[in-house]
């Protein structure tokens, strides 16, 4: 068996390598527009773009990085207007109006290839739209739950394996006058992370894309399910008083200060908390426990992604780079503990050896079965998440508004799909 | 000057000379007339046309009718905004009587009172972005100067920008703020021209305090509340940078108000929908025609008693 | 005068009035105040929970620091002069020659002209927001300070038309009528004998125009995005993400992005007040 997977590798590297002898003919300019604007993603994607600059002499790479939050109403006019030959982007429904529109390239033909075929198969359905696929991926990372080490042990808590014994340890850190989770709500998507967990642990990932796809009606008995367990917490006041007022990272505090046990988050949470001063053996990860016991686990694994526009220029340089970021070496880079942090597209590489990372990985390789969602926002289109989204902060606040806020969402439904 | 002049214009030839006086003025507009056109004028025709349209942003328009309105007659989220414009409206016109109030207490001739004036205006010279930070600090449910202060006296917390009540209520509390000192500067300068001899007479008669104010000096500050009134309108309907920046009109959409909710709708992350947005500015361009068409009318009142 | 000068008052009360003033003064700056104060703590303030009570170090010179070489701060705030004073240039020239046709020449039409710029300045902008966007998209001009700077002049100029109409209206014309007869060129009343006594037209209005391009946010977040072109009141929404929750950071931020526009009224007060007033009296 690992002979075969050594011979699948080795000759992977040498389609790779045949690959990029080819492209050191590569000429003219690549333009690359990025929202790596982080600090460390910033790093990573000025990195990329000159490595790739000298790997190709009479290529001239032109690096524009554009603030994260701005680049995803800008990305819209760039497209239209003055196409770059490589721009980020998230995967799944984020990327349907630009497919729709004919602005991204089909770069099927790179998924054909054998190293990417066989290395990236498990982000390939992320990747695909009608049929095609329309970019690669270049990180992942894990959702889960990061909670406080330390206070568990003081109460003498286990990590949950069931939502009975979520809801008792919830109970206990709530007598011990502490909150079980922190939120910041005032942007919405947070709590859109705790929908996805709930309703997939409740009704199973095949409901949840169905639902997200607007195939099945929010006032359905099995959405109704999926908010009564949610109704539970909020009913013992797991939540920390006034997340409506506050950003992902305002309600950081919360956990670091103890006031608050638990954070549902992206792994990106965890180099903000460690900054803050938590240490290892504060800090760790758990997966959310299983609520319905019949239903597979499946799991919240955002991807970023980088596509070639249709209006490219020099689509051959660009996809060489998409090539170039996908390819084991580079991906083990760039996701590497120093640089992003995160999890590597590519099964041929490594993952950093870091305790929330290698347990991350752990969970999407081998204890995801029931499939891997995007994340609420890219998996469901625009306009119903943001009302949808809304409709979450309003139950958590207000759960009373059940009804009100289900029909609500069911006529966005029939409008918006 | 003249006589270098003279010999040129007989030079010029005549239909110039003769119709000069009568073309200069629209050499004069022609460049502000053509730029508010470009950018002002057909804009707002262009809205009107765009509301009839689905559009979003990358594709061709496609034309729906009524669709749009018909859409917003049924739409939770603008009945919200449209309540809270009218709130805004009616609760924004304080800054009136507070800026009287203020204007009266300062009109006075001590040391340094120039000074005084001057720093009390201050809050409308700092930009809104900046007064909705300083009072989102200020409403912070943990730890805000309001709650410290309502904790002092034995009070539970409010926390005023996560509460759907509340919210437009604290919002406009920090709108009022600049717009006071605003309506404060008009007033003081009003105050200034009130006829010294009408107060005299009036003192004379026996007239004082609130008596004097409503017969006597309201009366004369008539321009500076129409000024006053005609700003505070305005400010009020086009209110979106304290929305944006205290609360992104949340939560859950409890506190945005038709501008804010357009541009939700045309230009934000999650929207892109120009034609449904465009509809949204249609029905805030027609609350305001009603005052633009006040405004106006009054005008033209004075052009013509001004002839 | 009215209320009643204090000095004709009771000595006590004129007492009174005088230690009322600064006290109601900094009730009405309190908010202020606190930024201010905040801006010079450290930050150690903040984590044990010192937010309203006085500074336990003097930290002033190290967060304006931070925030001067530290951030994009000082890019946003070129951005913001070369948005600015273009601006105000451009809206102030125009409407001096659309003011002076508005109110010198009698012709058909010139009150509709006039009622278009005055209803055109009403318009609630968001009615524009769409429409002027795409347009500015079509002319490559997105996210350039050029583009921002055309859109500002052309809508301002709607308000400075008003007020420069006005003001003029309000000059003696007599002076107007004796150069025609002596058969001056209209552009050179206009340069020469118009334009002189606008002087302190022109003062106000470039003072007040450059207030509100300077606090202008709503069009600095439709029309640029980034460092490259956004003015400071847009980038102080990204300066505080970088900081977030660092309030002592934000604060000096904020105080850094308000002080121009504060430095013009200060310097330039009378001319200022004279532009927000025009009207106020009559």
């Amino acid at each position: 068996m690992n002979l075969l997977k050594g011979t699948v590798a080795g000759l992977a590297m040498t389609v790779g390598l045949a690959a990029s002898a080819q492209a050191a003919e590569l000429s003219g300019t690549l333009k690359i527009f990025s929202d790596m604007s982080n600090p460390a993603p910033r790093a990573v994607i000025e990195q990329l773009a000159a490595d790739f600059d000298a790997l190709h002499p009479d290529l001239t790479v032109e690096l524009t990085v554009i603030d994260r939050e701005a680049y995803k109403t800008q990305i819209r006019n760039f497209l239209t207007a003055n196409a770059p030959d490589v721009a980020n982007w998230y995967a799944a429904n984020r990327m349907r109006p630009y497919v729709s529109a004919g602005l991204f390239e089909d770069v099927s033909d790179l998924w054909q290839e054998p190293e990417i075929a066989e290395n990236l198969a498990s982000t390939k359905g992320a990747m695909t739209l009608d049929g095609q696929q329309w970019g690669v991926p270049y990180t992942y990372y894990q959702w889960g739950v990061y909670y406080r080490e330390d206070i568990y042990k003081e109460l003498g808590l286990e990590e949950p394996k069931d939502w009975e014994g979520f809801k008792s340890n919830c109970q206990k850190i709530l007598d011990s006058g502490r909150k079980c989770f922190t939120i910041g709500s005032k942007f919405l998507w947070t709590a859109g992370g705790w929908f996805d967990y709930l309703n997939m642990r409740t009704n199973g990932y095949d409901f949840h894309m169905a639902l997200t796809n607007g195939e099945i009606p929010w006032t359905d008995d099995r959405v109704r399910a999926t908010f009564a367990h949610w109704r539970e917490l909020i009913d013992m006041g797991a939540f920390i008083d006034n997340h409506q007022s506050y950003s992902w990272q305002e309600a950081l505090p919360f956990m670091v200060n103890g006031e608050a046990a638990a954070y549902l988050m992206g792994n990106f949470a965890v180099a903000p908390l460690r900054e803050a001063g938590l240490t290892d053996e504060q800090l760790d990860f758990y997966q959310f426990p299983a609520i319905n016991p019949d239903v597979e686990l499946a799991e919240d694994a955002p991807t970023d992604t980088f596509h070639i526009p249709s209006g490219a220029q020099n689509k051959e340089a660009a996809r060489e780079f998409l090539r170039y970021v996908v390819s084991a070496d580079v991906q083990t880079d760039i996701n590497g503990g120093d640089k992003l942090g995160q999890l590597p597209v590519n099964s041929a590489s490594s993952v950093d050896d870091d305790e929330m990372l290698n347990q991350g990985f752990e969970m999407l390789s081998s204890n995801s079965p029931g499939g891997i969602a995007q994340f609420f926002d890219r998996d469901a289109p625009a306009e119903m998440a943001s009302v949808a989204m809304e409709g979450f902060q309003e139950f958590m606040v207000f759960p009373d508004n059940l009804d009100d806020i289900l029909n609500r969402l069911e006529k966005t439904r029939q409008r918006a799909y | 000057m003249s006589d270098r002049l003279m010999p040129q214009s007989e030079r010029a030839p005549s239909w110039i000379r003769r119709n000069r006086q009568a073309m200069a003025p629209f050499l004069f507009l022609l460049p502000g007339v053509l730029f508010f056109l470009f950018y002002v004028i057909f804009p707002v025709i262009q809205s009107f046309n765009l509301s009839f349209y689905r559009w979003d942003g990358l594709g061709e328009p496609v034309y729906v009718g009524l669709e749009n309105y018909t859409e917003l007659m049924d739409d939770r989220a603008f009945e919200v905004s449209l309540w809270n414009n009218f709130k805004w409206l009616f609760l924004y016109l304080l800054a009136i009587p507070a800026g009287l109030a203020i204007a009266l207490f300062l009109n006075q001739n001590v040391i340094g009172i120039r000074l005084y004036k001057s720093l009390f205006f201050f809050p409308f010279v700092i930009s809104q972005v900046v007064v909705g930070l300083v009072f989102s600090w200020f409403y912070d449910p943990s730890f805000g100067l309001l709650n410290q202060i309502l904790g002092f006296f034995g009070f539970g917390t409010l926390n005023v920008l996560g509460d759907p009540t509340l919210v437009t209520y604290g919002i406009i509390a920090a709108g009022l703020w600049p717009q006071t000192a605003y309506c404060m500067i008009l007033y003081l300068t009003g105050l200034n021209a009130v006829d010294p001899e009408q107060v005299e007479a009036a003192r004379l008669d026996g007239a004082k305090g609130l008596r004097m104010l409503w017969y006597v000096i309201i009366p004369q500050l008539r321009p500076a509340t129409f000024i006053a009134f005609v700003v505070t309108i305005i400010g009020a309907l086009r209110s979106f940078d304290l929305i944006s920046i205290m609360t992104n009109g949340g939560p859950f959409g409890s506190s945005r108000v038709l501008s804010f909710y357009m541009f939700e709708k045309a230009l934000s992350e999650y929207g892109f929908r120009m034609g449904y947005g465009a509809a949204i500015a249609v029905v805030l361009f027609l609350i305001m025609l009603l005052f633009i068409g006040y405004f106006l009318w009054s005008m033209y009142q004075e052009e013509k008693g001004g002839r | 005068m009215f209320p009643r000068p204090i000095q004709k008052s009771s000595r006590a009360w004129a007492a009174t009035y005088q230690a009322l003033i600064p006290m109601a003064l900094v009730l009405w700056l309190l908010p202020l105040i606190a930024v201010a104060v905040f801006s010079i703590k450290p930050d150690a303030d903040f984590t044990t929970g010192n937010y309203w009570g006085w500074p336990s170090a003097f930290k002033g010179f190290e967060n304006y620091g931070k925030v001067f070489f530290a951030s994009d701060m000082p890019r946003y705030l070129l951005n913001s002069v070369f948005i600015t004073v273009p601006t105000v240039i451009g809206a102030v020239a125009l409407s001096c020659m659309t003011g002076f046709a508005l109110g010198v020449y009698k012709f058909r039409g010139n009150l509709l002209l006039f009622f278009m710029f005055v209803a055109g300045n009403f318009v609630p902008f968001q009615i524009l927001m769409v429409p002027v966007r795409d347009l500015t998209l079509d002319l490559g001009l997105y996210n350039t300070k050029t583009g921002l700077v055309l859109f500002h002049v052309a809508f301002q100029t709607g308000f400075c038309t008003l007020f420069m109409r006005n003001f003029i209206r309000a000059l003696p014309f007599e002076l107007i009528e004796a150069a025609r007869v002596e058969g001056v060129a209209e552009w050179r009343i206009f340069w020469y004998v118009v334009l002189p006594l606008m002087k302190p037209a022109i003062a106000a209005l470039a003072v007040l125009i450059f207030t509100f391009i300077w606090n202008d946010y709503f069009w600095a977040v439709v029309l640029t995005q980034g460092a490259e072109s956004q003015p400071v009141t847009a980038g102080i929404t990204s300066f505080n993400a970088q900081y977030r929750a660092a309030y002592h950071l934000m604060s000096a931020g904020s105080i850094v992005a308000a002080l121009p526009p504060v430095a013009m009224f200060f310097l330039m007060q009378r001319h200022f007040i004279a532009g927000l007033t025009l009207g106020a009296v009559k």
